[in-house]
């Protein structure tokens, strides 16, 4: 195979891994924020809390990894309800100043415990053998964690459609998107939609999170450094959009990918500058509404 | 009631508004108690040097944030473009006279805020978090790129200025740079107390309360905000050049989110619109941090957390309102025995 | 003679739904005018057509004759168009006063300087009170806005649209939420209005319609249904089976 060819496939396929993981953690914060309008800068917490609770899990109580996976999913779906309920519900009508404040504060509150508890030094989990090492597709040999990775990322999108498109829970999610007030008026539960959808998206939140270990390793910033890029996923997908979120991770995950192996030193700079056009043309992103 | 004779209420709502603007005695507090920590701790100047550097970078963020309410996430980039505009004068053209050095520092952060302001500040809500926030990140990443000439996240150290005024020497205490701080932060404090008592002003506060009750009186919005908002990142520049003059010091982590994050929490603290907010909030994070990420750096981030929590949910007005509330609670009690 | 405000072949929709469809209007200097008809008629989009607050897909707004389709709602309201809202817009966390002065400042420009105080004109306080003492508000110059009654409110913002000094002003329902008891207070201020400024109402009182109007329009899902004076508004059948057949009997005669 022709180096060239090499190169492009290998950004491809890292590329595609980064961006299901940038899909399965943005997706929650998209539809709360298409729901309620709520600029939630402690979802990087969310994610990092199941970073931690991974961590936990697999070296404290010696659990396997796909387990402490789905338990921390679930364990922090669960207490983001007691946030919802006990400290977003006061501030849905209040300014986008005062969530960005509160949601900052909780988030310094994360960093602060988790570098309590787990120290500043990044972590790592014990992988089971059958996702070490690479897989050989044929043609070319692929890291194993990565391509499921993106086979897991490819199941939660089919199920997310569905979920999204085909259940009845799911309509009425995109008609509180589309029109808040019409959607109570024809008796939908808004509230009760949201504190669904936010418990689902912190845990899809929290699975990223642990899923992300291997890729990046885990320490307390890791609430503030991905934040901006999960935020720059939503913004640019439009709020609430399913599909949009997609397309943003997967043009995310890849431009992001192609800079660090092609220009290292540009890194980051190309994904602002995209995001800043993208925003002036599209303010309301890809799929948002106007 | 529609009997009565307006005029003495007429001359009482005239009065109000035509001396609101009059320096009142209590606003010398601040400077004096900027002249006392002169004299009472000399040996901690170069921390007050930064104290008053943040009370600057603050009362630019309140021109935009308190007074025209507009929520930005990059107000950082200003602070850092004019730290880099003295610290790279200083390193690679070699021009290290300082106060002409700070003039230039605003005129370009000034430009830099008219130029992105012109085109992020037609938007709100998360869009405009999102531009401003990733605007200052770009700066951030381009400095990064080009870490030959910036320096990158080892910085350009070691930058040596020109005595001020061609006279005072840079003392090892910091007396010289905080004398220097405090006259420049007066100047800009002077700048921008004017301008929330003009008409432009007052706009803004207009801008704030509503915009759509703006464009239906015939409010040029989108002009009065790309104005203050030039006028705030020049301000800040200001601000970002002395930091650097004062450390002889500059990395690209001035352009960090946390920095921007960082003097939000101050002024939110303080209280927003109300300009003596930047000073109270500034100055008391600060030595909040000072003493207790001693301590511990871990708690003391908890702690302005919780601040953080704790004033959105109880103290929407910051310090300065938790003073306006308790004094008019203790006059009410007063009145009433 | 040219209509100080004149609305031709206008049309709006949002995606599948025409909400102005093909709508012609022209208010002579000094017209009153009425706006009816039902609910979701279209009459408040019509006023943000008017002024720039919607973009029209065709047609064009001609104020004094000049074509104003094209330019800002900011511009417009300098050129001296001036409307009041369904739902207040004030400046709820500042006083009565400032809300006058700031008005006043824009229209005349102050509000360009950054650097004189505002309260250095005294010139402009005194028209600001002057606004307030001919709606009797002094009394409240120095309270804040959001601690006014809302009938109070609705003349705060009746004042504000008075002090633009406008030629053409827009009554979007000036005593929507305002008890019955002191709702008369809005409907005299709005009948003593200054006979050269030509008024375009919206009202769902049709007391207050046909003893205001001398004209009046019928707006019904989104297309003008009928014009006419209030006589023969009145005497329509047509209009009776659309819109006023829902009240309680044919306005005016209640009170006679």
């Amino acid at each position: 195979m022709p180096p060239v060819a090499n190169i492009a496939i290998s950004i491809l396929f890292d590329g595609l891994a980064y961006a299901m993981f940038l899909f399965i953690v943005s997706v929650g914060l998209s539809v709360t924020m298409g729901l309620m309008g709520f600029v939630n800068l402690a979802h990087g917490a969310f994610a990092m809390a199941g970073g931690y609770v991974v961590v936990s899990l697999t070296r404290t109580l010696g659990i396997d990894f796909i387990p402490s996976l789905i338990i921390a999913a679930v364990l922090v779906g669960a207490v983001s309800v007691v946030f919802e309920r006990g400290l977003y519900r006061q501030l849905y009508k209040a300014t986008d100043l005062e969530q960005v404040l509160l949601t900052i504060g909780l988030a310094f509150m994360a960093i602060a415990t988790a570098t309590y508890f787990y120290g500043p030094i990044p972590k790592s989990v014990p992988l089971p053998t059958w996702l070490q090492g690479d897989v050989n597709l044929g043609f070319r040999a692929f890291p194993t964690y990565r391509a499921f990775l993106i086979v897991l990322g490819v199941f939660l999108i089919a199920v997310l459609w569905y979920a999204f498109e085909k259940t009845n829970i799911g309509a009425k999610i995109r008609a509180a998107v589309d029109n808040r007030r019409m959607a109570e008026s024809v008796g939908i539960n808004v509230d009760l939609l949201f504190t669904l959808t936010f418990a689902v998206g912190s845990g899809l939140a929290a699975l990223g999170g642990g899923l992300a270990i291997q890729l990046f390793g885990l320490s307390p910033s890791f609430a503030v450094l991905y934040l901006v890029l999960f935020l720059i996923v939503v913004a640019v997908g439009g709020l609430g959009s399913l599909k949009g979120t997609l397309l943003a991770a997967l043009v995310l995950g890849v431009f992001d990918t192609a800079g660090k192996y092609l220009f290292a030193e540009a890194g980051g700079f190309f994904i602002y500058a995209m995001t800043v056009i993208v925003l002036l043309i599209k303010p309301a992103g890809f799929y948002g509404r106007e | 009631m529609a009997a009565s004779d307006p005029t003495p209420m007429r001359e009482r709502a005239a009065e109000y508004l035509l001396r609101r603007h009059r320096f009142r005695a209590y606003e010398a507090l601040p400077w004096l108690i900027a002249i006392a920590a002169f004299f009472v701790f000399p040996d901690r100047m170069t921390f007050g040097s930064q104290v008053l550097i943040m009370i600057m970078f603050a009362l630019s963020l309140d021109l935009i944030l308190g007074y025209a309410g507009i929520v930005t996430l990059g107000h950082a980039a200003f602070f850092g473009v004019g730290a880099y505009v003295v610290g790279l004068g200083a390193a690679r053209l070699g021009y290290t006279e300082p106060i002409s050095g700070l003039v230039a520092a605003a005129l370009i952060s000034a430009l830099v805020g008219f130029i992105t302001g012109w085109f992020l500040l037609r938007y709100r809500g998360l869009t405009l978090l999102m531009l401003t926030l990733a605007t200052a990140i770009m700066f951030q990443e381009a400095g990064n790129l080009r870490s030959d000439i910036s320096g990158g996240y080892d910085g350009l150290p070691g930058l040596v200025f020109q005595p001020l005024l061609g006279k005072f020497e840079y003392d090892l205490y910091g007396h010289t740079n905080y004398v220097y701080a405090l006259v420049v932060l007066a100047v800009m404090f002077y700048f921008v107390r004017r301008i929330t008592y003009s008409p432009f002003g007052q706009a803004l506060t207009g801008i704030r309360e509503n915009v759509r009750r703006m464009h239906a009186i015939g409010s040029p919005v989108h002009l009065r905000l790309v104005t203050v908002y030039t006028i705030a990142a020049g301000i800040a520049g200001v601000a970002g050049a002395l930091f650097t003059q004062t450390n002889a010091y500059v990395t690209l982590t001035v352009f960090d989110f946390e920095n921007s994050a960082k003097v939000m929490v101050m002024l939110i603290l303080g209280g927003t619109g109300r300009l003596y907010g930047a000073f109270a909030g500034a100055a008391v994070y600060m030595l909040l941090e000072d003493h207790l990420s001693k301590l511990s750096p871990t708690f003391w981030q908890f702690g302005i957390g919780l601040l953080l929590v704790l004033a959105v949910l109880f103290a929407r007005r910051g310090i300065l309102g938790l003073f306006e509330d308790a004094s008019a609670y203790i006059a009410k009690k007063r009145s009433k025995p | 003679m040219t209509a100080a405000l004149e609305v031709k072949d206008l049309n709006r929709s949002f995606g599948a739904l025409s909400v102005t469809r093909d709508v012609n209007l022209a208010l002579e200097r000094g017209a009153r005018h009425a706006l009816i008809g039902p609910n979701g008629a279209g009459k408040t989009t019509l006023i943000n057509l008017i002024t720039g607050a919607l973009k029209p897909n065709s047609g064009s707004v001609l104020l004094n004759g000049e074509d104003i389709t094209a330019i800002g709602q900011a511009d417009r309201a300098r050129r001296g168009l001036a409307r009041t809202f369904q739902i207040n817009q004030l400046f709820r966390g500042l006083t009565v006063l400032e809300n006058l002065c700031m008005t006043i400042g824009e229209r005349d420009g102050h509000c360009n300087n950054l650097w004189r105080s505002a309260g250095a004109r005294r010139v402009v306080i005194d028209e600001a009170l002057d606004h307030l003492q001919s709606l009797r508000l002094v009394d409240d110059a120095l309270k804040l806005v959001r601690e006014l009654p809302y009938g109070r409110q609705r003349l705060v913002e009746i004042a504000i649209a008075l002090a633009q000094r406008p030629r053409v002003l827009l009554l979007d329902e000036p005593a929507a939420g305002v008890p019955s008891s002191e709702s008369h207070l809005i409907l005299d201020v709005v009948a003593a209005l200054d006979p050269e400024i030509a008024v375009l109402i919206i009202e769902h009182d049709m007391d207050v319609v046909f003893r205001f109007a001398k004209e009046i329009t019928v707006l019904v899902q989104g297309a003008v249904f009928t014009k006419g004076t209030p006589k023969e508004i009145q005497a329509n059948a047509d209009v009776r089976a659309v819109y006023l057949g829902e009240e309680s009997g044919l306005g005016g005669t209640r009170h006679g």
